[in-house]
């Protein structure tokens, strides 16, 4: 036995498994039942996804236009998902209805996103300070690229949709509660007494409603506040939910960064002369945002999930085109496919938007230390 | 001699606890003053009324002839003269030591950054730490944190400094460090007002010394009347409590 191990301890990889998977019969008997669990899941999974699955064509080798040309609906039983839904409504899915031969507009704009954001991601990027304006001016130029004007005809939001609807919701929204959440959470520990209760009524009041009933009084009741004439069309009006929802849950994730921060420093700051504004802003607000990034990231995975909810007042963002097309009688009932691919573009944001708070978490451990 | 800071039957309160008591003083230019006193006695509070950290509900408060009220143009011009050593440093965590010393000339005193960064290697010197001009508070001792404190304050060249504990979250042996620098600023004539219970330190820089309990300037003498022959018995207990320990 005990050469045996001497032998075997040579190599790592198999003293770990040996020691994590197979310790006990317990473990083992886990370890095997998990094993036999993930293999017929994944293999299920990717037999139906990709080996038994139709592209474009079906196993015929007719190009499917048609849900009765998918092969599982020829030879019931034998074959997996129906991909061509997506290929043949891509354009839907990614740009709504906005008119095809504009679409390169949207490209565009998807194209630059990461520039416009790269830099408020990343401090030690070289150039950073070029991306910062960029990011400054991206809105303008999205919204001159989108919208239209000076020389690019006007695409009504009404023709947004897919993914540029959940896009531009959860990125616009984000971009703009950020400010607005820092501004409650300052407001909210202020010693003024009306500027306090003013956020905490806001903050609480916000908290305290579901978004879907935001959405609704955004949608009916927003053009009751402005003045007549003033029309702001659906998305604006969904866009001012998700920020004022948004905001308020940042807000309450910048506060609990605030906190962390000791008097100490107020006080350090303070007796040097500083103004109130000079010392949040280059003392507790540096501080306080690092210490809060990652439950800020948190409600900004959330936000970007819960732009799916504006369905409910007739915008087609991703999902809602993704019904839309289950509702053709062309595409109907290819629901697992639809959903599936809904949930891995969803999936791909949200993953990348949690590795980066799992990114910025172990930096700030090594940071400054 | 040039008057400084009065303090005139200043009271406060906090809440229902009273914890200054008709305080009275008087520190003219470049005197220093130590002030001792048990824990609780409102000697931290007394020196932070006088750059309102504290505010004070009664009584006046006159620095270089400012008094300070809620009139923030006057707490802006007062703290611009005076300089604050804190017992837990409070050094920026987020900024090196350069920065830290240099962000108040540039932001308060709108200074350009290289002169900034110029008097900050200045008084980095000064304090015997030139090297750590790059490091962060956290990479630096106890002893160094508050040197470079006690340079953050220097920088923006104020005459009066108030010292509130500084040595007291220090290990033993680097007290003498910070206090050799607090010695060298003495000697160089400036004012200070020192709360600690180094009583080594206050016998070789003090001209006046201050006992406080509760609330009340109990004793206020120089240093060898105040040691050799205390008036009050409340000051015989603490000097004996503290002296033969």
């Amino acid at each position: 036995m005990s050469v045996i191990t001497q032998n075997l301890s040579r190599n790592k990889y198999f003293n770990w498994t040996v020691k994590n998977l197979f310790s006990s019969w317990v473990n083992t008997i886990m370890t095997i039942i998990a094993i036999i669990f993930v293999y017929e899941i994944g293999s299920f999974f990717l037999n139906w996804s990709i080996f038994s699955a139709d592209f474009r064509t079906n196993f015929q080798g007719e190009l499917i236009t048609d849900r009765i040309l998918c092969s599982k609906n020829i030879v019931p039983g034998e074959y997996g998902a129906c991909w061509a839904i997506i290929y043949v409504r891509w354009d839907q899915f990614m740009y709504g209805l906005y008119p095809v031969e504009e679409t390169w507009r949207v490209n565009l704009t998807y194209a630059l996103l990461p520039f416009a954001i790269i830099g408020i991601l990343f401090d030690k990027l070289p150039f950073r300070k070029i991306f910062i304006y960029f990011t400054f001016i991206f809105p303008f130029i999205a919204y001159f690229l989108l919208y239209g004007g000076p020389g690019l005809s006007t695409v009504g939001t009404n023709k947004w949709g897919g993914l540029l609807v959940t896009l531009f919701l959860g990125v616009t929204g984000i971009g703009l509660a950020f400010p607005l959440s820092i501004l409650l959470a300052l407001g909210r520990r202020s010693k003024m007494p009306i500027i306090k209760s003013l956020c905490i009524v806001f903050i609480e009041f916000i908290r305290g409603v579901p978004l879907i009933t935001l959405l609704f009084t955004a949608n009916v009741m927003l053009p009751l506040f402005l003045p007549d004439g003033v029309n702001p069309d659906n998305l604006l009006r969904a866009l001012v939910a998700v920020t004022l929802f948004q905001s308020a849950y940042m807000a309450e994730a910048i506060r609990g960064g605030l906190q962390a921060i000791p008097k100490g420093h107020i006080e350090a700051a303070e007796a040097l002369g500083l103004t109130y504004w000079q010392t949040t802003r280059k003392i507790i607000l540096p501080q306080a945002l690092k210490i809060a990034i990652p439950p800020i990231v948190n409600t900004c995975i959330g936000l970007f999930k819960d732009t799916s909810l504006v369905l409910i007042i007739g915008l087609f963002d991703l999902l809602g085109i993704g019904r839309a097309a289950l509702a053709d009688m062309t595409w109907t009932k290819l629901y697992y496919e639809v959903y599936v691919f809904i949930s891995l573009v969803f999936f791909i944001f949200c993953f990348g938007m949690s590795r980066y708070s799992l990114y910025l978490e172990k930096k700030l451990k090594t940071d400054n230390s | 001699m040039e008057q400084v800071i009065q303090l005139e039957k200043v009271n406060k309160w906090f809440d229902d606890f009273h914890v200054l008591k008709d305080i009275d003083l008087t520190v003219t230019k470049g005197q220093r003053i130590v002030v001792c006193g048990p824990s609780g006695s409102g000697k931290s509070t007394m020196i932070r009324c006088i750059n309102r950290l504290e505010a004070h509900q009664k009584g006046h408060i006159v620095v270089h002839g400012t008094e300070l009220t809620n009139d923030l143009k006057n707490i802006d011009i007062i703290r611009k003269n005076v300089g604050m050593v804190f017992q837990q440093f409070n050094l920026f965590p987020h900024l090196s030591v350069i920065d830290n010393i240099s962000l108040a000339p540039i932001w308060v005193k709108k200074m350009p950054k290289k002169e900034a960064e110029e008097i900050a290697m200045n008084y980095l010197e000064k304090v015997k730490i030139p090297e750590q001009a790059h490091k962060f508070p956290g990479q630096l001792s106890g002893g160094q944190q508050q040197r470079v404190a006690i340079a953050r304050s220097l920088a923006m060249n104020p005459d009066i400094m108030l010292f509130d504990e500084p040595t007291s979250a220090l290990d033993p042996e680097m007290i003498k460090e910070v206090l050799d620098v607090m010695i060298q600023l003495a000697e160089e004539g400036m004012t200070m007002l020192v709360v600690t219970h180094e009583m080594g330190f206050a016998k070789t820089v003090a001209d006046q010394m201050i006992f406080m309990d509760e609330g009340r300037i109990v004793e206020q003498a120089t240093p060898d009347e105040f040691f050799n022959n205390p008036k009050s018995d409340r000051t015989k207990l603490f000097l004996s409590q503290i002296l033969n320990h």
